[in-house]
């Protein structure tokens, strides 16, 4: 495959998984449990709108046809989207939010703390700064889990409901195929499959303070980084889209 | 965990650059010292206005009442001389 087609294509996924997310923490704003926890919840998603800004931006530029990183945001429909599914998943509730940024995020930090390192500029420029970020998301995220699974029994079983729900979500994190393949061969991307270990490590640790369950087994989603999702993301996108498409020539 | 009706409220210092004194922020309500810290991150801090950042339980400070300010704080207004104003200043000194 062709390099810049390939890293085109692997920079759309890294940037829609981040766009749908923050799409998801901002539906939090003004509707946060606490005050603090809806700062904080639009604030990741502000971070995450960040860093697809910079994969889009880059994206556009080795496409070189003249789109911008909002014409990529704003003009594709679902099967276009190639994000992790998990992300799309709706908030449902704090519980439920919290551990689909845990599970997304622990990835998502080993990820960009690898592409640090990626023989492509750019790609490490922005995986530097998506690399704080994520680091802090990880953090918050991780202390919710363990402060709901041994808090309450009603926090326990929220928390437990969400894992339970989400898991089917988890293998899809580390779906390759030749467009990471190509780019692992020429130092750019990273093997996901190299991170299993050190993920399955984060998230046990993490489980064991929360009194949680780790499921086995069961039904796995695949393939939304190829386009193929879950009935949530075409409401997502309606809502996310829907200026840019009524309005074409809004700007701010 | 207690409820959210009746998480403790923590005050905040942040430390706007290195060297700098803590300067009191604001507060923020929090089940725990480490939730306290987190809040306080994205309440006060997401902006970079913070390179540290305290969090202390408000029940932890003693403050002085408006009752006290006559005896706490009057006597200083008379006392020129418990100001350095004499004191000649050097050039190009920025924090004294």
């Amino acid at each position: 495959m062709e390099t810049n087609i390939a890293l085109h294509k692997y920079c759309v996924r890294i940037a829609d998984t981040s766009l749908i997310l923050a799409q998801r923490m901002c539906e939090w704003c003004g509707h946060g449990p606490v005050l603090e926890e809806d700062i904080a919840m639009s604030n990741m998603g502000l971070d995450l709108i960040g860093q697809s800004r910079g994969f889009y931006s880059y994206a556009a530029k080795l496409e070189g046809k003249g789109r911008t990183e909002d014409d990529i945001a704003y003009f594709r429909n679902e099967r276009e989207f190639l994000n992790r599914c998990i992300v799309e998943q709706p908030n449902t509730d704090f519980a439920y939010t919290m551990m689909r940024s845990f599970l997304h995020g622990c990835l998502s930090y080993l990820q960009f703390r690898t592409l640090v390192n990626s023989k492509d500029d750019t790609i490490a420029g922005l995986s530097e700064k998506a690399l704080k970020e994520m680091t802090y998301h990880v953090r918050h995220a991780s202390e919710w889990i363990i402060r709901l699974g041994d808090g309450t029994d009603v926090s326990h079983d929220k928390v437990k409901d969400a894992l339970e729900n989400l898991w089917q979500f988890t293998d899809e994190l580390f779906e390759m195929d030749d467009v990471d393949q190509s780019l692992i061969k020429s130092g750019i991307a990273c093997d996901l499959s190299l991170l299993r270990a050190e993920w399955d490590q984060m998230i046990n640790e993490v489980f064991a303070k929360a009194k949680l369950e780790r499921p086995v087994g069961g039904y796995q989603s695949k393939g939304g980084f190829n386009g193929t999702h879950t009935e949530h993301l075409g409401h997502l996108l309606s809502e996310m889209q829907y200026l840019p498409r009524a309005y074409p020539d809004a700007i701010w | 965990m207690s409820t959210k009706d009746n998480w403790p409220t923590w005050e905040v210092f942040t430390q706007q650059k290195n060297g700098a004194p803590h300067e009191h922020a604001g507060n923020v309500h929090a089940p725990d010292a480490e939730m306290a810290l987190l809040n306080a991150r994205d309440v006060y801090g997401r902006r970079q206005e913070a390179v540290n950042i305290w969090v202390v339980p408000s029940v932890a400070i003693t403050a002085s009442t408006p009752e006290d300010m006559g005896p706490f704080f009057e006597p200083g207004n008379d006392k020129m001389y418990r100001w350095p104003n004499y004191y000649k200043t050097p050039e190009g000194i920025k924090q004294i």
